[in-house]
């Protein structure tokens, strides 16, 4: 892990600096540079392939950078090790729903809270502030009824909730959700907006991605758009879905 | 520890005709009656010496499918490489403690240590344990099906090093009168004493190993098991994770080694080869993945199915061997399709 010193001070719960990543001769990622402000909601769009997801993955350490350096929280890094991004202040949801599928609802939640170190996690039995923070976390994404259910025995919706509530079982300042919206009834979507509202109300930074306009419009304070891994445009929402080249992103005219 | 068949018979006694009626659908409940009435009605039919013998290979082949299940069931890393550490631990305690000068060939001389039983039993589990400790940090880079295969080949390496490191393990020649336990004056040179102290070994291993799956730890083992890099994405480097089941679990086996070799006072390369090891895993998915009790019930229904065959009438004594592999075998097969999570498992592989 490199630590270098930043400039950018405090404003920023996240920036990239020229970060790349290839795959075969692809650039999914291409030279980005971007910067998220700390707190409120920054939404990520782009067409399909533009390179969000990745983005995502190269912020969180599930893949490689091939070159540029990630900056969370004023601390730079040239190698982001997944394991690390907790201590730095970060967490994810993936696109895909990837929840410990034959362990249970509850135990979902619990492997987040339990202690992180090798031995004292040998001797550690659950404790009663872990079960009290698991029970506020299931009962605020409405999962409290399902605890015993095993992970792949739920919906696709209750998935995304239980994956949500992972994530925020994590108590980090930062929190990264690819597609939380996508394919998901409007009651759910709904649920999922309040939840995400809740932890912006309480001082989170909280970044998104999205294919859904009319909830980017609604819920984003600040906006990202990418295309073919490079930065189209940023900046406050109203502005930037109104100019011409987002559009033509989109509707490829 | 999960003791289903007590709840069940519990149950049983205070409304019986309500339980039958459940349990008539209940698999689980009628596969632990089938087992231990079996292992009962067996050791009554044989007489206890019998019984006494095939306890004793009960404990140690449980000793195995306990451990193993930590790293297959809980973790999800499918190890064929475990006979690997029992033989390790078996060849430690052989060498440290056997009397050599028993029928030395010139040529495969090795030497005289005469250690005591209860000085080298500890040496067994830590020398598995060390070269689990490398093994694993090597193994640590791989998954799945890879994982399969490269276990495989410490299977086979452990096994001609056994058989070929000759100044060491006297090769094909084995090694003679290794030592029985002994405190003070007192010898287990007794079966009984002996099923005693292996049935002690067993609870100490099914007692750690309960203790450390009911912990955060073992929570955290299931994380991985079912998704490596999200549970990475959570704080834990799981390859700490790996390598400390994998140890542990190596250790459990070397202890196994040990008693093994004490009991039987005679090793060689043959106990130790690559099937010993399927049959292992075989049993570790039939009694049921991530399960101490399954494992128990694996290494019981084992046993009795080995030593049960010797009295088929219609199978001569030869093809005895063969005979249980073709018998587990199939089971394994009609287990796959019909009831992947095992005999009283809930994970699938």
């Amino acid at each position: 892990m490199t630590t270098a010193p930043t400039d950018s001070g405090d404003s920023y719960a996240l920036e990239t600096v020229e970060i790349s990543k290839l795959f075969g001769a692809v650039k999914a990622v291409d030279e980005l540079t971007i910067s998220i402000p700390r707190k409120g909601m920054t939404s990520i769009v782009g067409p399909n392939g533009s390179g969000k997801s990745t983005l995502v993955n190269l912020l969180s350490g599930t893949l490689p950078l091939d070159g540029g350096i990630v900056i969370i929280d004023g601390v730079g890094l040239k190698v982001v090790k997944a394991h690390e991004t907790p201590d730095h202040g970060l967490t994810r949801t993936f696109q895909e729903v990837r929840l410990f599928d034959q362990i249970t609802v509850w135990d979902n939640i619990m492997v987040v809270l339990t202690s992180r170190k090798l031995f004292p996690a040998m001797l550690e039995r659950t404790q009663s502030s872990h079960r009290e923070k698991a029970q506020a976390i299931l009962e605020n994404v409405g999962m409290w009824d399902k605890r015993r259910a095993l992970a792949m025995d739920l919906s696709y919706g209750q998935r995304k909730l239980l994956e949500i509530g992972r994530a925020m079982a994590l108590d980090v300042d930062t929190y990264l959700f690819d597609e939380p919206f996508a394919g998901l009834f409007p009651q759910m979507l709904e649920r999922v907006k309040e939840i995400m509202k809740g932890m912006r109300d309480e001082g989170r930074t909280i970044v998104f991605i999205s294919h859904i306009m009319d909830i980017v419009r609604e819920m984003s304070d600040h906006i990202i758009v990418l295309d073919s891994g490079k930065l189209l445009t940023a900046g406050e929402v109203e502005g930037v879905l109104n100019r011409e080249e987002v559009i033509e992103a989109y509707l490829g005219a | 520890m999960e003791l289903p068949i007590i709840g069940d018979i519990i149950r049983l006694s205070r409304d019986p005709k309500d339980s039958l009626r459940l349990s008539r659908s209940n698999l689980e409940f009628w596969v632990n009656l089938l087992i231990i009435s079996w292992a009962v009605a067996f050791a009554i039919w044989q007489g206890v010496g019998f019984a006494i013998t095939v306890g004793t290979v009960f404990a140690i082949w449980a000793i195995l499918s306990v451990s193993l299940n930590l790293v297959v069931g809980f973790t999800g890393l499918l190890s064929v490489a475990h006979i690997g550490f029992f033989g390790i631990g078996a060849y430690a305690m052989a060498i440290l403690t056997s009397d050599a000068a028993y029928e030395q060939l010139r040529t495969e001389a090795i030497p005289t240590l005469g250690w005591p039983f209860f000085a080298a039993l500890p040496v067994s589990v830590g020398v598995a344990g060390l070269v689990a400790v490398v093994v694993g940090i090597a193994f640590n880079r791989f998954r799945d099906d890879i994982y399969v295969l490269v276990s495989f080949g410490f299977a086979v390496i452990a096994f001609n090093v056994f058989l070929n490191w000759r100044s060491l393990t006297r090769g094909a020649f084995g090694i003679h009168e290794i030592e029985r336990p002994a405190i003070g004056g007192w010898v287990f040179d007794g079966e009984l004493e002996f099923l005693a102290l292996v049935l002690v070994s067993l609870a100490v291993v099914i007692l750690i190993a309960w203790f450390l799956m009911t912990s955060s730890f073992g929570r955290v083992l299931t994380a991985i098991r079912e998704d490596e890099q999200a549970t990475e994405v959570f704080g834990y480097q799981v390859t700490h994770y790996k390598l400390a089941i994998w140890v542990i679990s190596a250790m459990m086996a070397g202890l196994a080694g040990g008693l093994f070799g004490s009991w039987t006072t005679f090793v060689d390369p043959n106990s130790f080869v690559l099937m010993e090891s399927i049959l292992l895993v075989s049993i570790v998915i039939l009694g049921g993945l991530a399960t101490i009790w399954g494992s128990l019930l694996g290494a019981m229904a084992f046993v009795l199915l080995e030593e049960g065959m010797r009295f088929l009438p219609f199978l001569p004594s030869e093809f005895v061997g063969q005979g249980r592999q073709v018998v587990l075998g199939i089971l394994l097969v009609v287990l796959m399709l019909f009831r992947p999570q095992g005999l009283v498992g809930r994970y699938k592989l």
